[in-house]
């Protein structure tokens, strides 16, 4: 398939085209990207909470206060102030966090592998219950089935996380005890697994500690079926929609009419030609988890970017509010233009164009 | 006249004024969305949430800020004097969740009408003159949609300080985006019709065109998108509520009243689970009817 691609684009000269439309895409990312900066220096100018004082104190002298106030580059005109702050982030500085003392990415990448890890798992949950219900509610269309999916996705769109989670805590940890309470890893275990990818599930797999292995699990199960289960509202709507518009296709009828076998014509011929569009679909719900999880790792005191976020903004740290904030707002447009560049990837369609 | 009942006047096929014909499109599409059981429940219940919050003094049996006995009645279980029992400042939680009901539609409100003027007034001007002022409009909008919504909500209530007007405005700025790319996308396909060349041609001026020509037209579809997005909104300013950035206390703001009851959720259940029912009932209120609208005057999705 990949030669027979590489001829057609060679004789109709689609690779150019290909190569104009990544770069189209690369100055637009470049532009959404420069705008994301602009905002969040702006957020951070208009803040009520006077830099300098945070950084001083406010019991130092005028002197002092001064002396910060040029060291902090706040005599400087706007324009020069933001130029000062692109450089900055270009040599990966997001400033210091006033509550750890630390520097934000260093603070974000210790934070970071947790939130990774329980979206990563979250989007896995999500897939795997959400592709195969929608294509059921697909194929049973107007039916019982299709009626349950749909009020299941909408109930999923209609619950407020935070409280869901709160509803999990008291279910199945307070009453049932299925599974552990807040937090990643139990006290016990906190030691015992070194870091080396800062994924739990793997690091603990890896070194063979099956017991704290078990253990991250029973953390990890309420908090990422949560965040499956409103991406699978999501993905299984998507599905519903796109393999409808697939089994419309005449494509299908001439499959039947050929005598294939019902299931064959369902989940190879039209979920394989429904998958473009629905790996769109999860990219983006993977990047609404991001969002997801601020309100999660809240209610389940994980110890990842949300909760990092979060705490910041409660003790009014605004450097590592908007460092937060501008991570997340990278990621969520790198997941983006993964999931385009994908599309041409995945459909010959789009990329001859 | 007289012996035609309403009904045949509604559904004539030969309306005979502009009048009639716009209320028999509306009484047909009212037939489809009746026979629409999950929009007949939404309805309903937004219904309720609007009567309850006009009503709020009427319904509510105790005051919803000043509570009881601190003694005797704090967090006493549901019962016919509670029904929904009594937080840790011994308030009936039921009267407050009544209160609650303005919170949550002023911040619907509120935000809707801050929100759909500014996307209709980007989109229209973007679609309508197109060239570098549609690039420059519209690549703005992409930045505020390459931010996750509550994240960017999170960081302008940061800035402008915690507080339920404060959040109003966040979820505001960060709703419009998409009602200004539908907009635009309204305002392409009836920029080049005969009716604007004709008030062009006239010596309207743009400004003229726009708000008197193009914007009407959008309306519509515009309202729809911001019903289906309610939900969202009441979600949004809930989490906002929860993190305490939104409405802050005593207001009896739903997702405040979560976080509230979350120190003793194990002890005293009710105290953090039947706000979170609130929500959930009126935001789900708000997708049935949004999803059986958009049905109806959607035909693409129908299918």
């Amino acid at each position: 398939m990949a030669s027979a691609d590489t001829n057609s684009e060679g004789r109709s000269g689609a690779l150019p085209a290909f190569l104009w439309k990544a770069v189209k895409l690369i100055t637009s990312v470049a532009f959404t990207f420069l705008g994301l900066l602009i905002v969040t220096f702006l957020i951070g100018r208009v803040v009520p909470v006077d830099p300098v004082l945070a950084v001083v104190g406010d019991r130092a002298s005028q002197s002092t206060y001064d002396a910060a106030y040029i060291a902090l580059g706040l005599d400087k005109p706007l324009w020069q102030q933001f130029w000062i702050y692109l450089q900055n982030i270009a040599t990966g500085d997001l400033g210091t966090s006033m509550l750890t003392k630390r520097d934000i990415v260093d603070d974000i990448a210790r934070v970071f592998p947790a939130t990774l890890e329980l979206s990563t798992v979250g989007i896995l949950i999500g897939t795997i219950i959400g592709v195969p219900i929608g294509v059921l509610a697909a194929v049973k269309q107007g039916r019982a089935a299709d009626q349950i999916v749909r009020v299941l996705g909408l109930v999923g769109y209609s619950a407020p996380i935070f409280w869901l989670g709160l509803l999990g805590l008291l279910i199945f940890y307070a009453q049932l005890g299925w599974v552990s309470g807040p937090g990643r890893i139990s006290i016990a275990y906190e030691y015992s697994v070194t870091r080396q990818t800062g994924l739990l599930l793997i690091d603990s797999a890896i070194q063979g500690q099956w017991a704290a292995f078990r253990n991250v699990v029973s953390h990890i199960a309420l908090p990422a079926s949560l965040l499956g289960y409103f991406s699978m509202a999501y993905i299984s709507r998507m599905t519903r929609s796109f393999m409808l518009h697939e089994l419309g296709q005449e494509y299908v009828v001439t499959a039947r009419v050929k005598g294939v076998p019902e299931w064959r014509i369902i989940w190879v011929h039209a979920l394989r030609n429904a998958a473009v569009p629905l790996v769109t679909v999860i990219a983006l719900s993977y990047a609404g988890l991001l969002e997801g999880s601020v309100l999660t790792e809240t209610v389940f005191a994980w110890p990842g970017l949300g909760q990092y976020l979060t705490n910041s903004l409660q003790n009014a740290d605004m450097n590592a509010v908007l460092g937060g904030t501008l991570v997340i707002g990278a990621i969520f447009v790198g997941l983006n233009l993964l999931s385009d560049l994908l599309y041409t990837v995945l459909d010959p369609r789009v990329r001859r164009r | 006249m007289s012996e035609i009942s309403t009904r045949d006047w509604l559904l004539s096929e030969t309306p005979a004024s502009r009048r009639q014909a716009r209320f028999g499109q509306a009484y047909r599409t009212w037939l489809v969305l009746k026979a629409n059981k999950l929009a007949m429940i939404g309805l309903f219940i937004i219904v309720t949430l609007i009567l309850m919050a006009i009503f709020a003094p009427l319904i509510a049996p105790y005051d919803p800020i000043r509570g009881g006995d601190l003694r005797t009645e704090r967090l006493v279980p549901p019962s016919w004097q509670h029904l929904f029992g009594t937080d840790d400042q011994a308030r009936d939680i039921f009267s407050r969740i009544v209160y609650g009901s303005r919170i949550t539609l002023m911040v619907v409100a509120l935000v809707a009408i801050i929100a759909t003027p500014i996307g209709l007034l980007v989109g229209t001007t973007a679609g309508y003159f197109g060239g570098w002022v549609d690039t420059v409009l519209m690549r703005l909008t992409d930045i505020f949609l390459a931010f996750p919504r509550l994240i960017l909500a999170l960081a302008f209530v940061a800035a402008l300080g915690p507080g339920i007007e404060n959040a109003i405005i966040a979820i505001a700025i960060t709703s419009w985006p998409p009602y200004a790319r539908l907009a635009r996308a309204e305002t392409l396909t009836i920029r080049d019709s005969d009716f604007i060349a004709a008030s062009k041609l006239q010596g309207a001026s743009s400004l003229r065109i726009i708000w008197g020509h193009v914007t009407p037209l959008c309306l519509s579809s515009v309202i729809i998108r911001v019903t289906l997005d309610m939900a969202g909104i009441i979600l949004t300013a809930a989490g906002l509520g929860f993190l305490g950035l939104g409405a802050q206390p005593p207001q009896p703001e739903w997702g405040a009243m979560i976080a509230a009851g979350r120190r003793f959720l194990i002890d005293f259940w009710w105290v953090a689970t039947i706000p979170g029912i609130a929500i959930f009932v009126v935001s789900l209120g708000f997708n049935f009817l949004g999803d059986g609208l958009r049905d109806v005057l959607d035909p693409k999705a129908r299918k």
